[in-house]
């Protein structure tokens, strides 16, 4: 190329008439893609912004770590006669518990997608009514991975030894995943609900708070009044973390297994459907 | 299915509670042209806009886009036309190459063909550079024009504008104009909602004003100024002093009361046409008055109201929807 170029143009400028009609007119408009297709393009969109927005991973591991440090060591000589028995205790509660605050987020972000607009893009489309849905949480479940992760690993290095080993640990996680999969469609509800992301914050932390505490993540239940011990044996919570604990230490029977399954299963049912018809119909 | 028209409604009426938000309105919008939608907040062009682009269901009355009814046929409807929204609504939290991309893969592309794509167009909008950033770090003027390229991922049939330059600077503006023409050059249908008069003189072949949820003038841009007047001359002198005289010539020319700006220099006289302007300002000149500077201004939108309707254009409270 001999001839010298043309005066660069600023840099935001748009391109000559050219460059922007070819960009305008050569476009034919590709098959639909599958709902499922749609679904994994949503998942890749939560993938994406885990790693540009970095800093909603440190809510979800920091409080966690916090947890499981703290309950350890300040309740565990009191509790349990040692921390070391506390944690191989606790540890299976605490990982129901960071994993059921981090649902909370699925329904926060639904609802900054909606006050920020997006959402309206995404439903004047022609694509299914549920893959943005499906595929958000979809994408939430690394997150849940992550959270439990960290908890495992943290908990392994305090010298957490469960019994069945790392298939053990392994079949807790899946459990406690599959379990907020099915919660967290509540969750994506209080989003299209609520009018703000931190309305949906407050709301969703203060439904969580009670169940995840009146458990029996922390203690006994036999040691609670009457009352309180009723409430804590039909919590889900309960269930899950009596799960998680059987799975890791051995003696979980499949009827505790099913229930779980069955309790995420029945919250999907409601709440899936739920969700998905206030999210075509938002106004 | 074919048909001459982009957009026909008929008695189109939406209500939130009491509030009548859309009330009766009825458009007829021919293929490949822009037709403007002008009115102040909350005179229900974006609930128009909303049910037309099948994200609300009207409460009574027909629409039909590209010959689809918008309640009976969304699905066929959503696959021909694009909305810009008045947010940006575009992902902050993703660059903006990725935004385009994500919108590639929904509409069906292969992640490869939606990646080319996505590049072809933020070269053609000038955000090539900035498309690796993210969208949060854009000025007003790259998230909006970010959005319209996000609109044509593939080029739609109808593409719905909601106020596309409120907010921006005079050449992010001018930009954003020359897209809308370069795609209504293309043969797409645009229809433009804006408060702006002079938008809408721009891009628009027809306008429909709206106040209240009601059509309340529609025509060509030229009928709609002819309705209001030519504008006013607005004129700025070299002495305050001298604002008298000059005010009373320029009154005496254009046979119009002069309003006396709070800057003690400046003056504007509604004037009918350009030729009475620059016989106004001809007269200042022969009698020696010594000018600063001088503009024939487009009616405003509140001008636009005030001869249409008696009274000025009000800021209704936005209808969240």
């Amino acid at each position: 190329m001999s001839t010298a170029p043309a005066t660069r143009p600023a840099r935001d400028a748009i391109a000559d008439e050219q460059v922007l009609h070819a960009a305008l007119s050569s476009t034919a408009r590709p098959p639909r893609p599958s709902a499922f297709a749609a679904a994994v393009t949503f998942g890749w969109r939560g993938m994406r912004k885990i790693k540009h927005v970095p800093e909603q991973l440190v809510d979800v591991t920091i409080t966690p770590v916090l947890f499981l440090l703290m309950f350890t060591y300040l309740f565990g000589g009191e509790v349990a006669g040692s921390t070391g028995d506390y944690l191989q205790y606790i540890l299976p509660g605490i990982l129901v518990q960071s994993v059921l605050f981090t649902a909370v987020y699925c329904g926060i972000s639904l609802n900054t997608d909606i006050t920020k607009g997006v959402v309206d893009r995404f439903r004047s489309l022609p694509i299914s009514r549920s893959a943005p849905l499906t595929g958000a949480l979809l994408g939430d479940t690394v997150r849940y991975t992550i959270a439990a992760t960290v908890v495992v690993v943290l908990g392994l290095v305090m010298g957490f030894d469960p019994g069945e080993g790392v298939l053990g640990i392994l079949a807790a996680m899946l459990v406690v995943v599959v379990f907020t999969f099915g919660l967290s469609w509540v969750f994506t509800t209080l989003g299209l609900v609520l009018r703000s992301p931190n309305a949906v914050m407050n709301t969703g932390f203060m439904a969580l708070f009670p169940l995840v505490f009146l458990s029996n993540t922390l203690v006994d239940p036999a040691t609670l009044p009457g009352w309180l011990e009723a409430f804590v044996d039909v919590n889900p919570v309960s269930h899950v973390v009596t799960a998680a604990r059987g799975l890791m230490h051995g003696g979980a029977s499949a009827g505790d297994v099913a229930l779980v399954f069955g309790e995420a299963a029945v919250l999907t049912a409601i709440f899936a459907p739920l969700t998905v018809r206030l999210y075509s119909r938002h106004t | 299915m074919t048909t001459d028209l982009a957009i026909e409604t008929s008695g189109l009426v939406k209500t939130f509670g009491d509030l009548r938000a859309v009330d009766g309105v009825d458009l007829t919008v021919p293929r490949g042209t822009v037709y403007g939608v002008l009115g102040p907040n909350g005179a229900g062009k974006t609930t128009t806009i909303k049910m037309l682009a099948t994200l609300l269901r009207p409460d009574g009355g027909t629409a039909r886009v590209l010959g689809h009814d918008v309640v009976h046929d969304a699905d066929a409807v959503r696959g021909l036309v694009s909305l810009t929204g008045q947010l940006a609504s575009v992902d902050d939290e993703l660059t903006g190459r990725e935004n385009l991309v994500l919108l590639g893969r929904l509409l069906g592309f292969r992640t490869r063909r939606a990646r080319e794509r996505a590049d072809e167009l933020l070269h053609a909008f000038g955000l090539a550079d900035a498309g690796g950033r993210l969208v949060k770090s854009y000025s007003g003027g790259m998230r909006r024009r970010l959005d319209i390229a996000a609109s044509i991922v593939v080029t739609p049939e109808l593409l719905f504008l909601d106020e596309p330059t409120t907010g921006l600077d005079p050449r992010s503006r001018n930009q954003v104009w020359d897209i809308v023409r370069a795609l209504v050059g293309l043969g797409t249908t645009v229809l433009l909602c804006t408060q702006y008069l002079d938008e809408a003189d721009q891009l628009a072949s027809r306008i429909a004003v709206i106040d209240h949820g009601k059509v309340i003038a529609e025509g060509t841009p030229g009928e709609l100024k002819a309705s209001v007047g030519g504008g006013a001359l607005h004129v700025r002198l070299l002495d305050p002093e001298d604002r008298a005289d000059a005010a009373a010539i320029v009154a005496r020319v254009a046979g119009a009361e002069a309003h006396l700006e709070s800057d003690p220099s400046a003056f504007s006289v509604p004037v009918d046409s350009p030729e009475q302007a620059s016989e106004a300002v001809a007269a200042l000149a022969a009698a020696g008055v010594g000018l600063a500077s001088f503009s024939l201004g487009q009616p405003s939108l509140d001008e636009v109201f005030l001869a249409l309707t008696g009274r000025p254009a009000e800021d209704h409270e936005e209808v969240a929807a």
